[in-house]
């Protein structure tokens, strides 16, 4: 149960895309966002739904996978359209029953507030099914290491990340101990309503914050016996490096967001 | 400077005015030499432990660790480089998310060049024979791997000196084999000096020197033979002496002529078969 829990979303196989530098991913997973949101018409929509099509293909990834993301995200997806859709009254009337009025401005709206949050969760699924987290955090922490010169702790960021992921399995092995230790003694975590049950954690969460807080007294000392002394003078074994291929993919995007500009002059 | 590590008359206080965990403690580590810490809980041992490779600094007194005094901030670094640490807990020293990437870690904070890295993490897991681990992810190793591993991470930095707070505390009888084996072993054909911390006898019988710790101060110092003849001393200390040992003294009071420094089994059975059967 515990075996690939530090992977995340992260669906390990080898594609082209999987092995793209994280650092452009995120950047290129911008440029995405932008471009989804200079989209002004369906046809532009079915460009982007065809760039993503092609992706997911490219990464070796089942486009299901892809809509999967969006379950969660159903309930949210339906109360932007349906807000759109009632509360921007707007423009030409379409239909008018009683108190409800739709509009032509109102539904254009709703179809397209949907879409690019559709397109926005399946951009950034992309990125995290085809990049495991501890490259994500290596990518965050080398883009953001510009910044350093403004003091921003880049390196302390990405350094806290990568040990938040080393101590996920550890922790959820603990709460698992506790809770079964404390079951043992009596307590209840399955009935009652939602407050019992919030009261129920308490003594499963204030022994495994205490373990945290030891955990990271103990980590801190073993790191700096091991010589951590920051990120200065710090060589990495794992460096990241542009290839070919980052480029060929920034080309793909430059492709992309061109189309999207040539078709909203054109239609 | 002919001694690896020279403790001099150091005292260590935590907080001032509370009482000293350590009082004028005097010891000496000679090179490849594999040195057991004895003491119950609460004796001083530990922070013994962290007084050596500079994580305290003596309150009196002077560490010197391969010539460096750890007084000297500005050789923390080589100092801790000298003289690598293994702790009791194996979850609470491992940073990173694959095993070959916790090896680097110290390397990586040396700032060894990258292209070097992968020989030294190879040659340092090979050495614990965990090699076939180098891609796992720690959590899915044992207790005794998990220490392997932070073995690894402190031989990449290429140390003179182990030093090990309790490291089999919290590991089952195999896995503490498999530790104290693996330390032995680098002993033996490394060269590496080892302070073993440590309560369990068993583990101090196997040491070249013992150093038996009770509330702050050294209470004996010797050959295990030696230190462990003082049954009723040790008893008085709340330790215990190898069971063998323990044998033999109450073997003794019921007549039988075993000498008082048998430590392991097979010099137990070899000594009552002499009784038995003189004439081999």
């Amino acid at each position: 149960m515990l075996k690939n829990i530090t992977m995340g979303q992260y669906y390990p196989v080898d594609s082209f895309v999987h092995r793209l530098d994280p650092r452009i991913k995120i950047v290129l997973t911008i440029a995405f966002i932008v471009a989804v949101f200079m989209v002004h018409s369906l046809v532009g929509y079915a460009i982007v739904l065809g760039f993503v099509y092609l992706t997911s293909r490219m990464a070796n990834i089942p486009f299901r996978m892809l809509t999967k993301g969006l379950k969660p995200l159903r309930f949210i997806l339906v109360l932007t359209f349906l807000l759109n859709l009632f509360f921007s009254t707007e423009g030409t009337t379409l239909i008018r029953l009683g108190f409800i009025h739709i509009t032509h401005q109102g539904l254009s709206q709703a179809v397209h507030y949907s879409l690019r949050l559709m397109f926005l969760v399946v951009g950034t699924s992309l990125l995290t099914l085809t990049t495991s987290p501890i490259m994500l955090s290596d990518g965050i922490e080398m883009l953001l290491s510009p910044l350093k010169r403004f003091h921003f702790p880049a390196h302390e960021l990405g350094m806290m990340m990568s040990i938040a992921l080393r101590f996920i399995p550890t922790l959820l092995e603990e709460t698992d101990k506790i809770q079964k230790a404390q079951m043992a003694r009596g307590a209840d975590f399955e009935s009652g309503n939602l407050l019992q049950r919030a009261k129920a954690m308490v003594p499963l969460l204030v022994p495994l914050f205490v373990s945290a807080f030891r955990r990271a007294g103990d980590l801190a000392m073993a790191m700096e016996a091991r010589c951590y002394h920051g990120g200065e003078h710090r060589t990495r074994l794992r460096v990241l490096k542009i290839t070919q291929k980052d480029f060929i993919a920034c080309a793909a995007m430059a492709g992309l967001i061109l189309l999207i500009v040539v078709e909203g002059i054109i239609l | 400077m002919d001694e690896r590590i020279k403790v001099d008359q150091v005292s260590f206080t935590y907080e001032e005015g509370a009482d000293p965990a350590l009082t004028s403690i005097d010891m000496k580590v000679q090179p490849g030499e594999f040195v057991a810490v004895l003491g119950h809980n609460g004796s001083g041992k530990s922070t013994l432990a962290k007084l050596l490779n500079a994580l305290y600094i003596p309150t009196e007194g002077a560490v010197i660790v391969c010539g460096l005094d750890t007084r000297d901030e500005s050789r923390v670094w080589d100092i801790r480089q000298q003289a690598g640490m293994i702790f009791q807990n194996p979850d609470n020293q491992i940073v990173a998310t694959v095993v070959k990437e916790d090896v680097a870690f110290g390397l990586e904070n040396l700032g060894v060049p990258t292209e070097d890295m992968p020989a030294r993490i190879e040659s340092a897991l090979a050495a614990v024979r965990m090699n076939e681990f180098a891609d796992s992810a720690p959590h899915m190793l044992s207790g005794g791997q998990k220490q392997r591993v932070a073995i690894a991470g402190i031989l990449a930095m290429e140390p003179s000196v182990i030093i090990a707070d309790e490291a089999t505390a919290m590991l089952d009888p195999s896995g503490r084999k498999e530790v104290l084996d693996t330390v032995r072993r680098l002993n033996r054909q490394k060269g590496i000096t080892v302070v073993w911390i440590t309560h369990f006898m068993e583990e101090a019988a196997q040491a070249d020197r013992v150093v038996v710790v009770n509330q702050g101060r050294i209470a004996r110092m010797g050959s295990p033979r030696e230190v462990f003849q003082h049954i009723d001393e040790m008893r008085d200390l709340h330790l215990d002496v190898p069971h063998m040992t323990a044998l033999a003294a109450e073997l003794r009071k019921g007549g039988m002529p075993i000498p008082q420094d048998v430590l392991t089994v097979e010099e137990m059975a070899q000594e009552v078969c002499k009784l038995l059967c003189p004439s081999d």
